[in-house]
């Protein structure tokens, strides 16, 4: 995609730069559609129909008018708070997860940069999401923000775990850290006949991978049942307590930022990407990008529907969670398919 | 000579302690109310933490005081403390009203008619169903499950529509009157009673599936806030949080005032089902039961009202009862509701006193709270279920 750019625009920053801001677009329209179709899931679970009437049909500019009404807020800095912190926090907040999209192929046409160590760079690139989130609390200066900063650092550090083990898993099979050529390896349709080639059905052990791996990004994306660092009822709003206006905008924005990212990378990982579930056909570059979004907006719509049916862990519960059941499986679930490769390959 | 204004006292925190690794720990302070989403109201909670847990809480009340006695004093007339009853439990004004008239009706030998009877029944039972709704309801949201919430409320709007057609209001209905009712139910009233109890039943079933019985919930509840049987008692807590702690004690039962003891109702208790008896997953559930129970009193009592009879006939012209005092005690959706009056032979109460079972539930907060965590606060300050409009007044 980029020599396709670079064939009718000359200067080479502006490529790089349109280039770049692709998934920008792609992150602020889906977060729009997206905090949307949230709203209208939680409606219609809950027995009620959700936003109606802003844009006409189905309240499709809710999130819009919420947008501009969140742009004209007071932004306000609790006069106590560390002001460079408790401002610069938000923004790293979604550079995290907006830097961690340049690993990703979005289609056979676009991947951000075609790094050797894409997994694990995204791996690196969100953990500085909990930095922010310490710097968010710790810098609020209020004791519930403090609190519920504590409970992100505890929670994303032990959950780092049992994901990068499940991804790790992936990797003993594809043997590529780069996430284009691990998209590549599962195009055609050989499995059983008429199942793509996807790694999900590479063998039973995948499958458990897999939900390893979602439950791992539930709570690394702090959705329901694993939203401790948030959690209204308890912690006011954790370390969004003190946030107002676009600054809490932003942390809502990388929420759903990295909700996708990790839809996504689930997607790449185990269900084969931008390639077509049906061979062939529909298969392209376009094509790839609407496969790649679809895939990833499907796993959305799950964590959107886990949120909306099930209470919240308590923080303690959590780490028994992840400590003696996630982390354990996980890594029995790495030896079993390290074997299934030994003995099957 | 003191001075006016005493000094508020200082808030003690244990010094710094040396964690052993150069590191010092120290407990925080922090006040969980009065503007927080999970106290129900304004209760103002000042939590000493450990980390993560609770030293020890300390609730503070008085943000929703309404001088209800100095009013109910100031009225000058019997009947128009009704409306001002309405306002202490709000999610249960029927039941507030019902306390208050039987009291009235005792301290001056009035006997209300068959049908009013009923339908006070009735009323008081559907309010039950509607309060014990708000409570499992807003439980869950405090667990974090804001689904069965909205469900909750789905049903509680039928009974307050039901509530409507009777009365005009939503909310406080100043519908049970001294001697009688403001006016008789409408026509379909019996029609639309029971459509709601066919609707509802299915319903209870649901909420099991969706909330109590979800593994997640179940964890976040049982063992937490363990309210022993023997502690419950010696702080006089009353209603279901009593009856999840196993004592089988429901004044609807043991002290049966108006025609209660015509029907027949089991009085559900805690059973420890998922863990220790008492804790916060048994208090919940009784609430859910409860419900159930309330159905077929409300089904036995549209079975035997009687379609004749005049919801005014013993209405009196002035009330103006003889001197003296009455306590009259009736089972609210949250415990005890008791009236003490004093009458000094004049048309303006000399006082009117309520025992409010949330005043008193809410007393046993410190006592269960030590050593949760501050999530486990939330879940026990749910599961108590207060209404702070009566526990200030």
């Amino acid at each position: 995609m980029q020599e396709f750019l670079e064939s009718f625009m000359s200067s080479g920053p502006l490529v790089v730069f349109v280039f770049s801001i692709i998934p920008l677009k792609i992150i602020l329209v889906y977060a729009l559609f997206a905090i949307w179709l949230e709203r209208k899931v939680a409606g219609h679970m809950q027995d009620r129909l959700g936003p109606m009437e802003t844009g006409g049909w189905h309240g499709w500019a809710q999130t819009i008018a919420d947008l501009l009404k969140m742009i004209q807020k007071e932004d306000i800095v609790p006069a106590k708070a560390d002001r460079f912190l408790f401002k610069m926090a938000p923004f790293i907040a979604f550079a995290a997860s907006y830097g961690a999209f340049v690993a990703i192929p979005l289609s056979s046409g676009y991947i951000g940069s075609m790094i050797d160590v894409g997994v694990f760079y995204i791996v690196a690139i969100t953990s500085l999401l909990s930095v922010s989130i310490i710097m968010a609390g710790w810098a609020s200066n209020n004791k519930w923000s403090l609190l519920g900063a504590m409970r992100t650092a505890a929670q994303t550090v032990s959950y780092e775990v049992p994901t990068v083990v499940t991804i790790l898993s992936v990797i003993i099979v594809t043997g590529t850290l780069n996430l284009m050529e691990v998209t590549e390896m599962q195009s055609g349709n050989g499995f059983l006949g008429f199942l793509p080639n996807w790694i999900i059905f590479h063998s039973p052990f995948m499958i458990l991978a897999f939900f390893l791996f979602f439950i791992a990004a539930l709570a690394e994306s702090h959705r329901v049942p694993f939203d401790l660092p948030e959690s209204e009822s308890e912690l006011v709003g954790g370390y969004q307590t003190e946030y107002s206006g676009m600054r809490w905008g932003l942390f809502m924005l990388t929420e759903y930022a990295d909700m996708l990212l990790l839809s996504l990378v689930g997607a790449t990982l185990f269900f084969g990407g931008w390639n077509s579930p049906f061979g062939s056909f529909m298969d392209g570059p376009l094509w790839g990008a609407f496969w790649m979004l679809l895939k990833g907006m499907v796993l959305v719509f799950v964590m959107m529907w886990l949120r909306w049916t099930l209470p919240r862990l308590r923080v303690d519960q959590l780490m028994n969670l992840c400590w003696k059941y996630l982390i354990p499986l996980s890594f029995v679930n790495l030896v079993l398919i390290a074997f299934w490769e030994m003995i099957f390959k | 000579m003191a001075t006016l204004k005493e000094k508020s006292p200082e808030v003690t925190v244990t010094p710094p302690v040396s964690a052993g690794n150069g590191l010092k720990t120290q407990e925080m302070v922090v006040n969980m109310g009065p503007q927080h989403p999970s106290t129900h109201g304004v209760l103002r909670v000042q939590l000493t933490l450990d980390g993560e847990i609770v030293v020890s809480a300390v609730p503070h009340i008085g943000y929703l005081h309404r001088c209800f006695e100095k009013h109910c004093e100031a009225m000058n007339d019997y009947n128009k403390v009704v409306p001002y009853v309405d306002r202490m439990d709000y999610v249960a004004a029927m039941n507030n009203e019902h306390g208050y008239a039987l009291a009235m009706e005792r301290m001056m030998g009035i006997e209300v008619n068959d049908r009013v009877e009923h339908i006070r029944v009735i009323m008081a039972e559907l309010q039950r169903i509607a309060s014990h709704l708000l409570a499992v309801g807003t439980f869950g949201l405090d667990i974090g499950a804001f689904t069965p919430f909205l469900h909750c409320f789905i049903e509680r709007e039928k009974i307050l529509d039901i509530f409507e057609k009777a009365s005009g209001a939503r909310l406080l209905y100043n519908y049970i009157w001294i001697g009688g009712l403001m006016n008789d139910v409408p026509a379909d009233f019996k029609k639309d009673t029971t459509d709601f109890i066919a609707s509802f039943r299915p319903q209870i079933k649901e909420l099991n599936d969706l909330l109590s019985h979800n593994k997640i919930f179940v964890d976040r509840t049982a063992n937490v806030g363990v309210l022993p049987d023997k502690v419950a008692i010696n702080y006089g807590v009353s209603g279901p949080s009593l009856r999840g702690s196993g004592v089988k004690w429901d004044l609807r039962r043991d002290d049966p005032y108006s025609i209660y003891d015509k029907f027949d109702f089991d009085v559900i208790v805690g059973e420890g089902k998922m863990g220790t008896l008492g804790d916060c997953w048994d208090r919940y559930i009784v609430r859910v039961w409860e419900m159930e129970e309330s159905l077929k009193i409300i089904e036995q009592a549209l079975d035997s009202m009687p379609d004749e009879g005049d919801v005014h006939e013993s209405i009196p012209k002035k009330v103006r009862p003889p001197a003296g005092e009455i306590y009259c005690r009736t089972e609210t959706p949250r415990g005890e509701l008791g009236y003490y009056i004093i009458s000094d032979k004049s048309t303006s109460p000399y006082r009117v006193k309520a025992r409010a079972p949330s005043f008193v539930n809410l007393s046993v907060l410190p006592a269960i709270s030590v050593g949760a965590m501050v999530a486990d606060m939330v879940a026990i300050i749910g599961s108590v279920d207060i209404v702070l409009g009566e526990v200030d007044r």
